[in-house]
Parts: structure tokens; sequence; C-alpha cells
């Protein structure tokens, strides 16, 4: 199904993120996402030079996904194109058969590998929502008129413990209005305080899949507490995660092998989800390479 | 205020190294006030310059240097210490250096400054940028504030996720997230209805990178 008829349906949605690799090597990527992903999600996310790390394109990766059968969600970022490019490369994307398409600013330049190239953000992501579905009505930016149209599904996203809330609440109300019909969130590990974020936009109707990033362990959830705006795991998760890393490492020292870390990732993980089902539409995983983890966390959550 | 910052010394001798004889130029306004280019620099300079063997034939400090008809008179008034000179090194800003060009016609002229944006003084010998003449200004919504230039991304529909708990940039964990300082003010006035508006996407004509503004013309 695609996603769009997923999202209208009523059904708790899944969508799950891959990233190409840096180089022409796509095999992989694809392979594990038709293994691990391949029946059991509605979308599949592909990032757009994520973290500003020059890497194999969104829109080929996206391709080669539909013509293994899986539903591609094209990441697309202002950081690179201007207008013209991005209007350009959406119709390109349609016409590949990509359709649906999530709109993000992306991350600065210098924070990747190509410090000194040139930021360009012509667009925001609520203008680029909203030239997306100019495409979709059949003109494009400034009012021309288009020779065969696309009908994209667009989503964005939001960080619901950004700092301060409400500005990303004014902005998440933006995106509903300029044409998102679904929001992927950045990770959350407090259902606590998701609970009191969904409270918040209770009046937004587009479906809110919540985010949720596999930790990998306890040193992993500190930098991100430190150095991920938004993002906060509680002490009681890198606890678990740091005790789990600690059983490895014996086992390691032991001869023997071990998968504590895997396993209590994978254990988290479920239990947010089974913590957040309630609360919203949908989860969206992130599981920054452990794509073979998925099955298990989905297995585990119930779903 | 222009503000700059002096080039490296190794790199001004390089470009001056073919000739002996320089004839400098500085600026009354904002690089004396930035301390790049006022007469202390501008003496200190030549004492440098004479030990890496070059003579310097004289200097002046433009009143200011951007003022083409100003700084011609003033070349004009030094027309023999100007003539002896094989090349001029011009230390006011980027704007400066191309009105020398136009003021001294056919001669090498060297910056010795690298021009780095339009700034406030904060205070003495700290700078902040805060306009970047894009051309359309649209603070009035935005609090006073302005993201064009504020925010790293120049975002007018709000902040990207980036912000930290302490409202910084995760650009720059030293400067302050544009959009957090634009809601302070708002929250203060009470008036966040102002920025739920979305705003259209800038015009790129605004800011052609080569305009001439002459009087009455200001479209």
């Amino acid at each position: 199904m695609s996603l769009r008829p997923a999202l209208q349906s009523g059904k708790f949605i899944i969508t799950a993120e891959i990233g190409p690799p840096k180089g022409t090597n796509i095999g992989p990527a694809i392979h594990e996402a038709e293994e691990y992903y391949k029946g059991r999600v509605d979308g599949v996310n592909v990032t757009d030079i994520q973290a500003a790390a020059m890497r194999l394109g969104s829109m080929v990766s996206c391709h080669l996904l539909r013509d293994k059968g899986l539903e591609p969600i094209m990441q697309m970022v202002t950081r690179d194109r201007n207008r013209l490019a991005l209007q350009s490369d959406l119709l390109s994307a349609w016409v590949l058969g990509i359709e649906n398409v999530l709109c993000l600013t992306g991350d600065y330049p210098t924070l990747g590998d190509h410090p000194g190239a040139k930021p360009v953000f012509d667009l925001d992501s609520v203008q680029l929502l909203g030239v997306a579905r100019g495409l979709n009505e059949g003109h494009d930016m400034m009012g021309n008129e288009l020779d065969g149209k696309p009908d994209f599904c667009l989503g964005a996203v939001v960080t619901p413990g950004g700092n301060p809330v409400e500005m990303q609440i004014m902005k998440l109300e933006k995106k509903v209005e300029s044409g998102a019909e679904f929001i992927q969130t950045q990770a959350v590990y407090d259902p606590d305080l998701f609970a009191e974020f969904m409270q918040k936009i209770s009046h937004l109707k587009a479906p809110i899949l919540a985010g949720i990033v596999l930790l990998k362990s306890a040193g992993m959830a500190r930098y991100m507490n430190k150095n991920v705006a938004g993002v906060f795991v509680p002490e009681e998760l890198i606890k678990r995660m740091a005790e789990a890393g600690a059983k490895d490492k014996e086992a390691k020292n032991a001869g023997l092998k071990a998968d504590n870390q895997v396993n209590t990732s994978i254990e988290i993980a479920a239990e947010l989800i089974r913590k957040l089902k309630p609360l919203c539409r949908g989860i969206h995983l992130m599981p920054l390479g452990w794509d073979k983890c998925v099955p298990p966390v989905l297995d585990a959550a119930g779903l | 205020m222009t503000i700059s910052e002096p080039k490296p010394l190794e790199e001004v001798l390089a470009s001056v190294a073919g000739e002996k004889r320089l004839f400098l130029i500085g600026c009354t306004d904002c690089a004396t006030v930035v301390q790049v280019g006022g007469e202390p620099q501008l003496l200190e300079w030549k004492k440098i310059l004479e030990e890496n063997g070059h003579e310097v034939t004289g200097y002046l400090i433009g009143e200011p240097g951007c003022h083409l008809l100003g700084l011609r008179k003033q070349i004009r008034e030094r027309q023999a210490e100007v003539e002896a000179a094989d090349g001029f090194l011009i230390f006011s800003c980027g704007t400066g250096t191309q009105v020398a060009v136009q003021a001294l016609p056919g001669k090498p002229v060297h910056p010795a400054t690298n021009t780095l944006f339009l700034g406030s003084v904060q205070r003495f010998g700290q700078f902040q940028e805060f306009c970047s003449a894009c051309g359309e200004c649209i603070v009035d919504t935005t609090m006073g504030i302005c993201p064009v230039t504020r925010c790293a991304k120049g975002l007018l529909n709000g902040p990207c996720g980036g912000t930290s708990a302490e409202g910084k940039c995760e650009v720059d964990p030293e400067t302050d997230c544009a959009w957090k300082l634009i809601y302070d003010q708002l929250k203060a006035a009470g008036a966040i209805d102002r920025v739920k508006k979305t705003m259209k996407a800038r015009d790129s004509r605004r800011k052609p990178g080569r305009r001439i503004l002459a009087k009455g013309e200001a479209k």
C-alpha cells in the first residue's frame, strides 16, 4: 500500500530510515532494506546528505527501493539546492516513481565533512512544503503551469523537546498549513514529556509518527544528551545500557561473544513503542545502521 | 560599520614582493575604529615594510577611504609621493580598495585587510554582525531582530531543531539562536501572533551584488 492510503486508513504506521553509502556501493543498503523492512514497514525514509556529510543521493536510492517493492520516502533538505533545483528534483523524483517527500531544512555545512561548502537555504522547510504542494496543484513557485503534475504525499519533522517548544509548535502549524500530511519527530525517550507535547498540538490533525533512535551504548546516549538539541535520554535508560555494555566487556575478556547491548537496545525501543503507541499515530525508526534490529524491535513491541 | 581584519603579514609581503616603493592608504572611519587602517596601524606597517626591504614613499588616511572624489583630492595633494610609488597597499575595506583602484587608474593596488561583515561596535575591539544588507528588511515582523543575518540558515518561519537548551545555535555554541531572541522579545511584548503568518521566500534580485544607487533611485 502507498503511504497516503496507509495514513488515511487509520492503522498504526511504521516507517524506518536508511542512509545511502559514501560512494557508489548502494547494494548492501538496498539489500538490508529488502531483508529487514519489506513487509514490516509502511515507508522507508532515505536521508538527503545526512549530517552534511557528502554521500550518494536520496532520489536514486528511493528509486531503487521502489524497484524492490518498498515504499520510499525521499528526504529533501534546502541546504544544497536553490528553488530552481529543488522544484526540478521534485519533478524528477515523481517521474522516477517516488510518491512521498519529507521536507527539511538540513544540517548546516560546517557540521559535516565539507565545512567550506556554500550554504544555500534559498527556501526553508515551510516554504519547500508550500512549493511542493504548488507542484501537486499543477504550477511552479512563480505560478507557471506545469505540463504534467505530481501528487506527492508530503511530510515534515518536529523536535518535541525543542527549546522554546512554543516556536517548534508555531513552525509545525505552518508546516501543516503548507501541506504536510504526516509528521515524523526527533528521537523521543521520555513518554511523559511526549504526552505533554501531544497535548499541546492536539489541535493539529496531521498524523504524528514518534521518532525512535536505537541506543547503541551508554556513551552514545550521553553524547546525544550533551550534543543533540532537543534529545533527552533519561538516566535510567543510560544505566541499563551501561550495565549491558559492562556484561559484553566481561564476556569479551573471557573470550565469549555476547549481545547484551544489542538486546537491551531492542528491549528499550520496544518498551518505548508500547508506551508511545496510545499517544500517536505511528513510529519512525532510526536504527543508525542497526537495520537488522528493526524486525526484533517490532516483534518485541507486538507490531 | 564595515568590520575588517588585517591580512597575515606573509600574505601582504608576498603580494607586494615585486614592488620596492609603496604608498599606504588608510581610512578615518570604519578602519580607524576597527583599528586596521588608522594612523597608528599605518605607521606600524610602514616600519614592518621598511624592515622587509621596502621603501614607503608616504601614506594618507582617506576621509573616508570609500569616498571617490575626496580620495582623488587627497591623492592630488600628495602627488609626488604617489607618483614615486610602484604600488599601493590599502588598509580600509574591500570597498576602499576598489575606490583606490578608481582613484589610481593603472597602478597595482593590494588589499592589506580581509573585509568580514557589516557590524556594530559592542565594546572596544568587539564587533557583532546584525545586518547583511539583503535589501528586503523584515525585522518589523521579528521584533527588530534579523533572522536573515543572525540565524545561520537565514530561516524566516521559525527555528530549526538545533537550538540548545541554553538557547544557543547548533552551528556555534557561543552564538545565540536568533529565533530564541525573537521569541523572548515576542513573549515579553505579548506578541507571539506576529510570527504566525508564513513568510514567503526572499527575492534574491534585491541582492545582485553589483548595485549602483543614484539619487532618487531607491527601488
